[in-house]
C-alpha cells in the first residue's frame, strides 16, 4: 500500500477517533489547557449523568410504554456519549487550525437521514396512487409517514445539513477553531438524539399535532438545550475570530440559528399533563394558535431552508467557481430587508379563514415585498458566475449548486404570487402548494446540499477529489428530471383540482364531488411518484460515491475534478 | 490575510479588500437597478393594498379599515345571498310540491335532478357508487328491483328514515339466522337454496330443489311468497329475478340462510335539508329503474 494509500485509510477509518493528542488551547501553558480540559470533561460527564438519570425516571415512573422507550433512548443516548468521551483520545484535527470531528459526523448523517427521508417521502406519493400500500397497518399509515418525512427532510436532513456546513463555514471564514471542547460534538449529537425521540415518537402515535412542530414538550425541552449550545458555539466561535469583518454566510447563519430558536421557544410553548406523559396542551387556542403555527411555519421556512440554505450559498459557489461574490452591498441589502420582511408573511397561509381581515393584508403585502429581497440571494448566486460560466460544463458540483439557485429564484417567485388572495383562493388546499413545497425543498434545499456535500467531503476527509465526477454527474441527472416531473405533476393536478373544486353547474350546483377530483388526480400522483423515486436514485448514487470518497478508494476521474475538489493541503496553488 | 482593494480581472471591478478563508472576495458593485426598482414598486404596491384594504391594527382598538370598505365575512354572507337567491324560487316550489308532481314539471325536475346528482356523489356514492351501481351487500339503484318499493314516495320514505336505522320511523325487518339459530341443519340449508336457486334457474340438484321446496313452503313464504316474488312492505327481495344483493353464488344463498341479513341504510332526515332530500329521491328514481 502506497503512503498516501495509508494516509486515506487512516484518515477514514473513524469520524472522531485519531491519534492521542490533547486539543491544546492556542497560546495556553501545557498544564493550564490540561485544568481546563479536565474540568471541562467533569462538566460534560456530570450533565451526561443528568440526562441519563432523568431517562431512567421516566422509564420506572412512566405508565405509557412510548414514554418508556422514550426515557431509555434518552438514557441510552447519555451512556454512549459518556463512553464515546473517556474512549475520546483527543482529534486528528488537532494539528490542524480546525474541530472537523463534528462536522464529518453531521455529514454522514445528514446523508442517512436524507436518504431515509426520501424514502418515506416516495412511500407517502406511491399510497397517495394507491392507499392500498399502507396495508391496514397504524405504524405506517399518511397520518404517522407524513411527519416523519417531513421532519426527517427538513430537520434531520436539513438540519445536519446546516449543522455541518455552519460549523465548517464559521471556522473557516473567521479563522478560528470552534469554541468548546465538548460542546460541538454535543450540538451535533444531540441533535440526532432529538432526530430519533422524535422520529420514533410519530411512529409510535405521539405528537401534538402542530404541522413541523410535531415532537411532543420533553423533545422540544431537548432541543432547547442542543440549540442553545449550537448557538453559544457558533457566537463564541464568532468572538474569536481573526477576521476584522464577518462574512456575509455567516449573517445568514446566525440569524437562522437565533431566529429558529425564538419560533421553537413561542410556538411549543405547553402545559404537560405529566413530567413522565407523552402528552402536553399547547398554552394558546382558536384562531391565535393558528396563527402562532402558521408564523413558526413560515418562518421555519423562511429561516431554516432560506435564510441557512443562503448561508452554504454564499460560502461555497464563490469557494468552488473560484470567483468573488457578485455584490457585497446587495449581500447587505438583500441579507436586511430578507429578515425583516419574512416574519411578517406567515398569514398568507391563513387566507380566507377565521384570521382577521387586516392580517390577511399585512401577509399578502409583505409576501410581495419579499420577493425583490429573496432574489437579492439568487442574484449574488447566479451573478457571481461571471467569467466562470463554463463550470456549468464542466464541473458538475457547480451545476448542482447553481441549478439550485435557479430553484430558489423560481420558488421564491411563485411564492409570493399564491400569496396573492386571489391566487390563492384557486392554489390553497390543492397540490400546488406541495409543488411549490418541493421546487424549493428538492430543487433549491436539497440541490445546494448535495452540491455542500460534494464539496465538502474531499475537503473533510482529506482526498484530492471525490471518488467519482462522473457519478456526481449522474446524481444530477437523475435528480433533475425527477424534481421536473415532481413540480409538474403538482401544478398540473394542483389547478385541476382548484377549478374542479370550484366548478358550479349553471344551476348553482356543485359540477363536481370531492371523490371525483381525487380520481383525476391518480396520473399526476404516479408521475409524482416516479420523479420521487429517481431522486431517491441520485441520492443513492451520491452516498456510494461519498462512501468511496471516504474509505480513501482510487479517483475514477481525477484529471477531470477541479483543483477545488481537492482539500486545501493537497490542492495546487491556482496558476496566477 | 491581504486586505487591500484589487481589481478582478474578469469583471474589471474593484473588490470590497475583505479576503475570507484565502481566497473569498465580494466585488464592489452597486444594487442593480432593476432589482431595486421592483423592490420599490412592490413596497409601494403593498402601500398601496395598506390604504385600499383593512390592513393595519390600531393600538386605540381596531384596525384600518381602508378606502374600500372590503370585508371578507361581508363578502361570502353577499355571494352566499347571491347564490340563494337565484336558486331560491326553484327550491321553495320543491319544497311544496309533492314528489310525484316534481317529476311532471320538466323545470323542477331538472333542478331537482341536478340537486340530487350532487348530493348523491358527496353522500351515496362511498356505498352505493358513483354511478349507483351498487356492490355487494349495496343495492343497485339502476335496475327495476326495488327491497322497499320504487316509486318516489317510498324512495323518499327510505332516503328519511333509512331500513333498519337508528330512526325511529325506519323501516325495519330481518332475515332470520337460520343456521346459527340452529333452526335448520346443513343439508336443511343446501336443500332450501337449491330450491331458491331453481326460482330463477339456476339449480344444479333437482332432487334436493324439491325437498328445499317442502322446508321453503314451512319457513320461507310468509315473507318471501309463495312464487318467491317477495314483498316490499316487508323489504323481502324477490327471490326469481336473478338479480342478488349478496351475490348469486350458492355459496352466498347459504350464507345468507344460514347467518341472515340484515343491511343499514342511514336516516338522512336531519343530516340533509328536505329540499336535497326530494331531490336525492328524483334523482334516483330517474336512475332508470324508478317505478
Amino acid at each position: 500500500m502506497s503512503a498516501l494509500g495509508k494516509v486515506s485509510r487512516f484518515a477514514g477509518a473513524s469520524i472522531g477517533g485519531g491519534p492521542s493528542f490533547i486539543a491544546t488551547a492556542v497560546g495556553g501553558s501545557m498544564t493550564m489547557s490540561e485544568d481546563r480540559n479536565r474540568l471541562s470533561d467533569a462538566l460534560a460527564m456530570f450533565a451526561m449523568a443528568a440526562v441519563a438519570a432523568a431517562g431512567l425516571t421516566i422509564v420506572f415512573e412512566t405508565v405509557e410504554p412510548a414514554m418508556m422507550f422514550h426515557g431509555a433512548l434518552f438514557a441510552l443516548g447519555a451512556v454512549l456519549f459518556i463512553v464515546f468521551m473517556m474512549s475520546y483520545k483527543g482529534t486528528r484535527d488537532a494539528g490542524s487550525d480546525f474541530t472537523d470531528g463534528p462536522i464529518r459526523l453531521a455529514v454522514v448523517a445528514s446523508i442517512f437521514w436524507g436518504i431515509a427521508g426520501f424514502l418515506v417521502g416516495d412511500i407517502l406519493a406511491w399510497q397517495l396512487a394507491m392507499p392500498a400500500l399502507n396495508f391496514d397497518l397504524p405504524w405506517i399509515s399518511f397520518g404517522r409517514l407524513r411527519p416523519l418525512h417531513t421532519s426527517a427532510v427538513i430537520f434531520a436532513f436539513g438540519g445536519n445539513v446546516l449543522l455541518a456546513t455552519s460549523f465548517y463555514v464559521v471556522q473557516r471564514t473567521c479563522h478560528a477553531r470552534l469554541a468548546g471542547r465538548w460542546a460541538p460534538w454535543f450540538v451535533v449529537w444531540g441533535y440526532n438524539l432529538f432526530i430519533c425521540i422524535a422520529g420514533t415518537g410519530y411512529l409510535l402515535g405521539i405528537t401534538q399535532g402542530k404541522e413541523y412542530a410535531e415532537p411532543e414538550w420533553y423533545a422540544d425541552l431537548w432541543l432547547t438545550i442542543v440549540w442553545v449550545t449550537y448557538l453559544l458555539v457558533f457566537l463564541g466561535t464568532l468572538w474569536k475570530r481573526k477576521e476584522p469583518h464577518i462574512y456575509v454566510a455567516n449573517w445568514f447563519y446566525l440569524a437562522f440559528i437565533v431566529t429558529v430558536a425564538m419560533l421553537h421557544l413561542v410556538n411549543n410553548a405547553a402545559v404537560p399533563v405529566s413530567f413522565v406523559g407523552s402528552k402536553s396542551y399547547i398554552v394558546y387556542s382558536g384562531v391565535q394558535d393558528a396563527m402562532t403555527q402558521w408564523w413558526y411555519g413560515h418562518n421555519a421556512v423562511g429561516f431554516f431552508l432560506t435564510a441557512g440554505f443562503l448561508g452554504i450559498m454564499y460560502y461555497f459557489i464563490p469557494k468552488r467557481i473560484e470567483r468573488p461574490v457578485y455584490s457585497y452591498r446587495l449581500s447587505i441589502v438583500h441579507f436586511w430587508t430578507l429578515i425583516f420582511l419574512y416574519i411578517w408573511a406567515g398569514p398568507h397561509h391563513l387566507h380566507y379563514t377565521a384570521l382577521p381581515d387586516w392580517a390577511q393584508t399585512l401577509g399578502m403585502t409583505f409576501s410581495i415585498m419579499l420577493w425583490m429581497p429573496s432574489w437579492g440571494g439568487m442574484i449574488n448566486g447566479l451573478m457571481s458566475l461571471a467569467g466562470a460560466w463554463d463550470k456549468l460544463r464542466t464541473d458538475p458540483v457547480v451545476r448542482l449548486l447553481v441549478v439550485s439557485v435557479a430553484f430558489y429564484g423560481m420558488s421564491t417567485f411563485e411564492g409570493p404570487m399564491m400569496s396573492i388572495k386571489a391566487v390563492n383562493s384557486l392554489s390553497h388546499y390543492t397540490d400546488w402548494g406541495i409543488g411549490h413545497v418541493h421546487s424549493g425543498s428538492l430543487g433549491w434545499v436539497a440541490m445546494v446540499s448535495f452540491g455542500a456535500i460534494y464539496c465538502l467531503v474531499p475537503w473533510l476527509w482529506n482526498r484530492r477529489g471525490l471518488y467519482s465526477l462522473k457519478l456526481v454527474e449522474w446524481h444530477f441527472w437523475t435528480a433533475t428530471i425527477g424534481i421536473l416531473l415532481y413540480i409538474t405533476a403538482m401544478w398540473v393536478s394542483g389547478i385541476t383540482q382548484g377549478l374542479m373544486w370550484r366548478a358550479y353547474d349553471k344551476l348553482g350546483f356543485l359540477q363536481y364531488s370531492f371523490i371525483e377530483t381525487v380520481e383525476a388526480m391518480k396520473p399526476y400522483y404516479v408521475i409524482r411518484a416516479i420523479g420521487g423515486l429517481l431522486f431517491i436514485t441520485g441520492a443513492l448514487i451520491m452516498a456510494y460515491n461519498v462512501w468511496r470518497t471516504i474509505r480513501g478508494d482510487e479517483i475514477r476521474d481525477l484529471a477531470d475534478q477541479p483543483r477545488v475538489a481537492a482539500a486545501p493541503a493537497l490542492r495546487l496553488q491556482p496558476a496566477e | 490575510m491581504s486586505n487591500e482593494r484589487h481589481v478582478d480581472q474578469v469583471t474589471g471591478v474593484e473588490t470590497t479588500g475583505h479576503v475570507w478563508d484565502d481566497d473569498i472576495r465580494e466585488l464592489n458593485k452597486p444594487l442593480p437597478r432593476w432589482w431595486l426598482l421592483s423592490f420599490y414598486a412592490c413596497i409601494l404596491w403593498a402601500v398601496g393594498y395598506w390604504i385600499a384594504y383593512p390592513a393595519w391594527p390600531v393600538i386605540a382598538g381596531g384596525y384600518t379599515k381602508g378606502v374600500l370598505g372590503y370585508s371578507q365575512r361581508a363578502t361570502v354572507a353577499r355571494e352566499v345571498a347571491t347564490a340563494s337567491q337565484a336558486q331560491s324560487g326553484l327550491r321553495e316550489q320543491i319544497a311544496k310540491t309533492p314528489i310525484g308532481d316534481i317529476l311532471k314539471s320538466p323545470d323542477l325536475a331538472r333542478f331537482a335532478d341536478a340537486a340530487g346528482r350532487q348530493s348523491f356523489a358527496e353522500n351515496c356514492a362511498p356505498c352505493h357508487g358513483r354511478g349507483a351501481q351498487g356492490s355487494p351487500g349495496y343495492p343497485n339503484l339502476r335496475d327495476d328491483d326495488w327491497l322497499w318499493g320504487g316509486k318516489p314516495e317510498d324512495i323518499m320514505q327510505t332516503l328519511r328514515f333509512g331500513i333498519r336505522s337508528e330512526h325511529k320511523q325506519t323501516r325495519t325487518s330481518q332475515m332470520p339466522r337460520y343456521g346459527l339459530e340452529k333452526l335448520l341443519d346443513d343439508a336443511q340449508i343446501n336443500d332450501v337454496a337449491e330450491h331458491v336457486l331453481s326460482l330463477s334457474g339456476t339449480n344444479t340438484d333437482k332432487g334436493a330443489a324439491t325437498r328445499g321446496a317442502v322446508i321453503y313452503k314451512e319457513q320461507c313464504v310468509t315473507c318471501h311468497g309463495d312464487e318467491g316474488k317477495g314483498k316490499q312492505e316487508q323489504g323481502a327481495p324477490n327471490l326469481t329475478d336473478k338479480i342478488w344483493l349478496y351475490g348469486s353464488s350458492k355459496d352466498a344463498v347459504m350464507q345468507s340462510i344460514r347467518t341472515g341479513r340484515g343491511g343499514v341504510m342511514p336516516a338522512w332526515e336531519g343530516r340533509l335539508d328536505p329540499v336535497t332530500i326530494k331531490s336525492l329521491a328524483v334523482y334516483v328514481h330517474s336512475l332508470g329503474g324508478g317505478q
